[in-house]
């Protein structure tokens, strides 16, 4: 082989003696240009304008942008916000007059626990209330490690990682995992905070429609095909499903067992993000793992916050250590923002801790749902959306005016309604410019284990109450 | 045409000069601007603030920037030679492992992700995420931890380091405290509310306490409104894409804080990038857009939005506010200024980057903030005229999909404000605020005296020290421990990968015997581990030191 190419050597050598002057010219003209062209100036479409500096100036001054803010036209103030004087607990004080609560996340009642309560005082006379720096930087407080290994006990898996904000959890998540280039099929109707996940990821996103195993399992079929089209590219595009364990925009149920199945079959991770099912779903509240009997380590990560049932502040993911570690450096809402306040996470262990005590409330909970679901059926006008033991669910109208903006305010009547008699409901609030898929304008309902059976009653006949004072004139302008 | 920033260094080109004089061919052009150039404010916005701006960005000596080459690579040969070894199996691969089930799947990391952490960073692991089990005040505990298998797992020894000076945490005024006087109204906060809120601003989650805080911070700042969100790094990169989208563009510097990009990626905005704090790059950028509009249509800009940092924070620089004020006014821009770092921290009151400035709070569109540093608390704020803040309340989404502000964390900075404002009766805030400033000026004096190459605004409570190699990285923060100080460091990719630092972060908490400790050690250290790059000879230093305080006065 060597002696083949000092052959070829030879016949350039000689092939260039031989070659007549003119072709000898015009190839170092041709290497001249290309140097020219190596070390001149980068092109740049911008900068070829023939403007002039007046000109320039006199563009400058012309230009006027629009304001920071649109303008707020006379008719549309901005909404005021319900202001909640005192504690969002079982009792609730909004806009001066005492309500009960149907409002809050607050659904096993953790928030105005002593014992919590307590903890987080404890923790305060030790620790003082700020971390003054993240994570790395002497931001790690033995608490926090206490805490992420109490969440990996409770919820049985290798590790678990604690956030400092509930929204920023599986929005720092999602990009973690899946890059530019990688596949991702979501639910139409996950949250906010995965929509926000996924587009900070960069990665290719495929909606499936809700809780639509079939339709999802289309969409993996049409996967494979690409992927056998082009397999070089198959093995190194990562793939995941990111479904909602509770959907808080529907209050449905993930098809948990179904998932895994296609999640073995076409090989793709399942991230869980289960905010509203921790600490309601299942026997001991471990989330819809355990209400479908799924073996949690099928879940490559489950994502939820501690901002609902344990009534603290912050989200936490777990899974195996595999996965999870890979977070502590490119979780982007865990390394680059100051750690969770100490007592939050001391009440957050607490909270736990009573999980832990008493499995009783979770059954409890779930009995409340569906005394009050089973209540709510058959108004006429309004329709309830949502599982029966889902604890916080929809009231949608069952026929909409046609109008957004005339549905939220008949809602609203409604609300107010219910407001003036001692029951605190809120409306489900949604970026209706943001949203992928905007849901219909709904009353949210949340159900606690502090409400009684009086209560529950209660404001079930004042909705019903409600609902017919209210709708009535729209139903006789049909 | 003469650019603004040309007009505002005109006013002190004489002592412009004389600094480069007085450091001879060591001045070095970092970011378009000569190191140690002073600068009278005055002229930009017309008050007679005759404080100087002076800024060192020292360079290392050619041989210090070789050798931290030849460090990375030998520490990158060695991975690679130990990545074979273990591919052969002759050395135990400690990391998490794949589950066997799913093994076929598409691997969930590319192999050369975490080249850099299992080979460079595993070695100096046990300088970051030291756990601490006190207060993070002036002095704190940390949790003794061992490794036995070179930093892949931590053990907890049970003992813990007592009285550790800590030089780490953004705790700048001081209010990482536990006294129980101080904080009884967080106290009595957290039995009355709980700690949780369980809801958002928009539905259930608006307590009255958060209007409370929202009214003051407003008054603090000086601007018509603010609004109060729960997580720092969540307030950018939720609100940004509330203000701008697409057909919009954004100037970030190219320093900004992940949470700034993140915000600004999210917001769908064109982004272009000016070099840091360098006016003149960002005058061409601001002057391209107006001029040529958006890329192919040529269709002039929506909305055009500078966003900068007060301080950085691995810097230590202060932001050019007037000129990038000037030039935002000139080309129609709106400026967002994240204070995390300087809001308690600089101005004689405690007031941010405008009042250091003496600049008009109005002048800045959205001023945004952090409570995690100076107020000792978390969360964040934006601030600014009546619009913005309605506007926000509407469509921020943090105030529609995110649970709000904890109570007590609430009530801390209520307190904390109040004790700034000297509503609670005391002077002990503004005591606080020259302290610190106080500490700045000595500490940093007596580095520069040392020898030691620092880096940043002279009036900054971050204080980076340029330790330049990988080794040194690892050794310093180890030394530093060992004499019970706490120590911060930074490498590559936080940082330039020649430039891996310390980072000092002073409290007005810090006495002066906790400094001159510090001092001391670092001294003692620096000659150990050759850390004094800094080529001006001590005499030029006192000079240039008696010139300051003759200006200052």
């Amino acid at each position: 082989m060597a002696s083949g190419q000092q052959w070829v050597l030879v016949e350039m050598v000689q092939a260039f003696y031989e070659a007549p002057a003119y072709h000898l010219i015009l190839e170092g003209f041709l290497i001249l240009w290309i140097v020219r062209l190596l070390f001149s100036k980068t092109y740049k479409l911008q900068e070829r304008s023939d403007l002039t500096e007046k000109e320039k100036e006199e563009l400058i001054e012309d230009w006027q942008p629009e304001p920071l803010v649109p303008l707020v036209s006379k008719d549309h103030p901005p909404p005021k916000y319900d202001v909640v004087s005192g504690p969002t607990s079982h009792k609730i004080i909004v806009n001066g007059k005492e309500c009960i609560n149907f409002a809050s996340f607050n659904f096993l009642g953790l928030l105005d626990n002593e014992r919590v309560k307590n903890q987080a005082l404890t923790s305060l006379k030790k620790y003082g209330v700020g971390t003054c720096g993240p994570r790395g930087f002497y931001g790690t407080f033995d608490v926090h490690l206490e805490l992420e290994e109490r969440l990996a006990k409770f919820m049985r898996t290798e590790e678990a990682i604690i956030y400092s904000y509930g929204f920023a959890t599986i929005a720092s998540a999602i990009p973690a995992y899946s890059k530019r280039g990688d596949i991702v099929f979501v639910d139409e109707a996950a949250c906010f905070s995965i929509q926000k996940g996924l587009q900070a990821s960069r990665s290719n996103i495929k909606y499936f429609k809700h809780n639509d195993m079939d339709d999802l399992e289309r969409l993996l079929k049409e996967l494979e095909t690409e992927d056998q089209e082009n397999p070089r590219k198959a093995r190194v595009t990562r793939r995941f499903i990111v479904v909602e364990g509770l959907y808080i925009n529907t209050g449905d149920i993930c098809p948990l067992p179904e998932l895994v199945q296609l999640k073995y079959k076409y090989k793709v991770r399942i991230l869980l993000e289960e905010s509203l099912s921790f600490g309601v779903l299942g026997e001991h509240g471990r989330g819809v793992t355990e209400h479908f009997g799924v073996n949690i380590d099928d879940i490559d990560l489950i994502s939820a916050n501690m901002e609902n049932s344990l009534a603290s502040i912050g989200g936490f993911c777990c899974g195996r250590s595999f996965v999870i570690d890979h977070q502590r450096l490119s979780g982007q809402g865990y390394c680059f923002s100051a750690s969770l306040p100490p007592m939050l996470a001391a009440a957050a262990i607490e909270a736990l801790n009573i999980m832990e005590e008493d499995i009783d409330i979770f059954r409890l909970l779930r009995d409340k749902c569906k005394h009050i679901h089973s209540a709510l059926q058959g108004i006429s006008g309004l329709e309830v959306v949502g599982e029966s033991i889902s604890p916080a669910f929809h009231l949608q109208l069952e026929k909409s005016t046609g109008s957004r903006e005339l549905d939220v305010k008949l809602l609203r009547g409604i609300i107010d309604y219910c407001m003036n008699r001692q029951i605190a409901l809120t409306q489900a609030h949604y970026l209706d410019k943001e949203e992928r898929f905007l849901p219909p304008p709904s009353i949210r309902v949340v159900v606690t284990i502090e409400q009684t059976e009086e209560e529950l009653e209660k404001a079930a006949s004042l909705i019903k109450e409600a609902a017919q004072h209210i709708l009535q004139h729209t139903v006789l302008g049909h | 045409m003469a650019t603004t920033a040309d007009l505002v260094s005109n006013g002190n080109i004489h002592r412009h000069n004389q600094n480069i004089n007085t450091f001879k061919s060591d001045a070095y052009v970092r970011s378009g601007f000569s190191n140690h150039c002073s600068k009278h404010n005055g002229k930009a916005n017309g008050c007679l603030d005759k404080r100087p701006f002076k800024e060192s960005f020292d360079q290392a000596p050619l041989y210090v920037a070789v050798l931290t080459y030849v460090g990375f690579g030998v520490v990158t040969l060695f991975g690679y030679f130990r990545d074979f070894l273990r591919a052969c199996g002759l050395e135990k691969c400690n990391l998490a492992q794949e589950r066997e089930e799913q093994k076929d799947f598409v691997p969930l990391y590319q192999d050369f992700e975490n080249f850099y952490t299992r080979n460079l960073y595993m070695r100096v692991r046990d300088n970051w995420n030291r756990p601490i089990c006190s207060l993070p005040g002036p002095q704190f505990d940390l949790v003794e931890r061992v490794s036995d298998d070179y930093n892949w797992t931590f053990r907890n020894t049970g003992k813990t380091i007592k009285n550790v000076i800590n030089m780490g945490s953004y705790n700048y005024l001081g209010f990482a405290e536990n006294n129980a006087n101080f904080l009884t109204t967080v106290a009595d906060t957290t039995r009355q509310y709980g700690v949780g809120v369980c809801s958002t601003r928009q539905e259930m989650g608006n307590l009255d306490i958060h209007n409370e805080l929202e009214d003051l911070v407003a008054t603090f700042l000086g601007v018509e409104d603010s609004m109060t969100f729960g997580m720092g790094f969540a307030t950018n990169s939720m609100n940004i894409p509330a203000l701008v989208g697409k057909g919009c563009l954004i100037l970030s510097d190219e320093l900004n804080h992940t949470s700034l990009v993140l915000g600004a990626r999210l917001s769908g905005s064109t982004i272009r990038v000016f070099k840091h704090n360098n006016i003149q790059s960002l005058e061409k950028l601001l002057r391209d857009a107006v001029v040529h509009g958006q890329p192919r249509t040529h269709r002039p800009w929506k909305k055009i939005l500078i966003l900068v940092e007060g301080i950085y924070s691995m810097e230590g620089s202060v932001v050019r506010l007037p000129e990038i004020v000037a030039l935002k006014k000139k080309y129609k821009a709106y400026l967002y200024l994240d204070e995390a770092h300087s809001i308690g921290a600089v101005g004689q009151t405690g007031r941010g980057v405008t009042e250091y400035f003496g600049l008009d709070p109005s002048d800045i569109d959205v001023m945004m903030g952090t409570f995690t540093k100076s107020f000792g608390a978390a969360g964040g704020y934006i601030a600014g005229k009546k619009e913005l803040v309605d506007f926000l309340r509407t469509h921020s989404h943090s105030s529609v999909y995110a649970t709000s502000m904890s109570p007590p964390v609430t009530k801390q900075i209520l307190r904390v404000l109040k004790c700034i404002m000297g509503q609670d009766g005391t002077t002990m805030g503004i005591q606080r605020v020259r302290q610190l400033a106080e500490n700045i000026r000595y500490f940093r004096q007596r580095l520069q005296e040392m020898g030691f190459i620092i880096y940043g605004n002279e009036d900054s409570p971050v204080i980076p020290l340029l330790l330049y190699m990988p080794g040194k990285v690892g050794a310093f923060a180890r030394e530093m421990l060992k004499k019970n100080i706490g120590v911060v460091v930074v490498g590559f990719p936080a940082t330039p990968i020649t430039e891996s630092r310390a980072r000092f972060c002073l409290s007005a908490a810090h006495t002066r015997g906790m400094l001159d400790k510090v001092l001391n050690t670092l001294d003692d250290l620096g000659d150990y581990l050759s850390l004094k790059y800094s080529r001006h000879s001590r005499s030029t230093q006192d000079r240039t030191l008696r010139q300051n305080s003759v200006i200052n006065h």
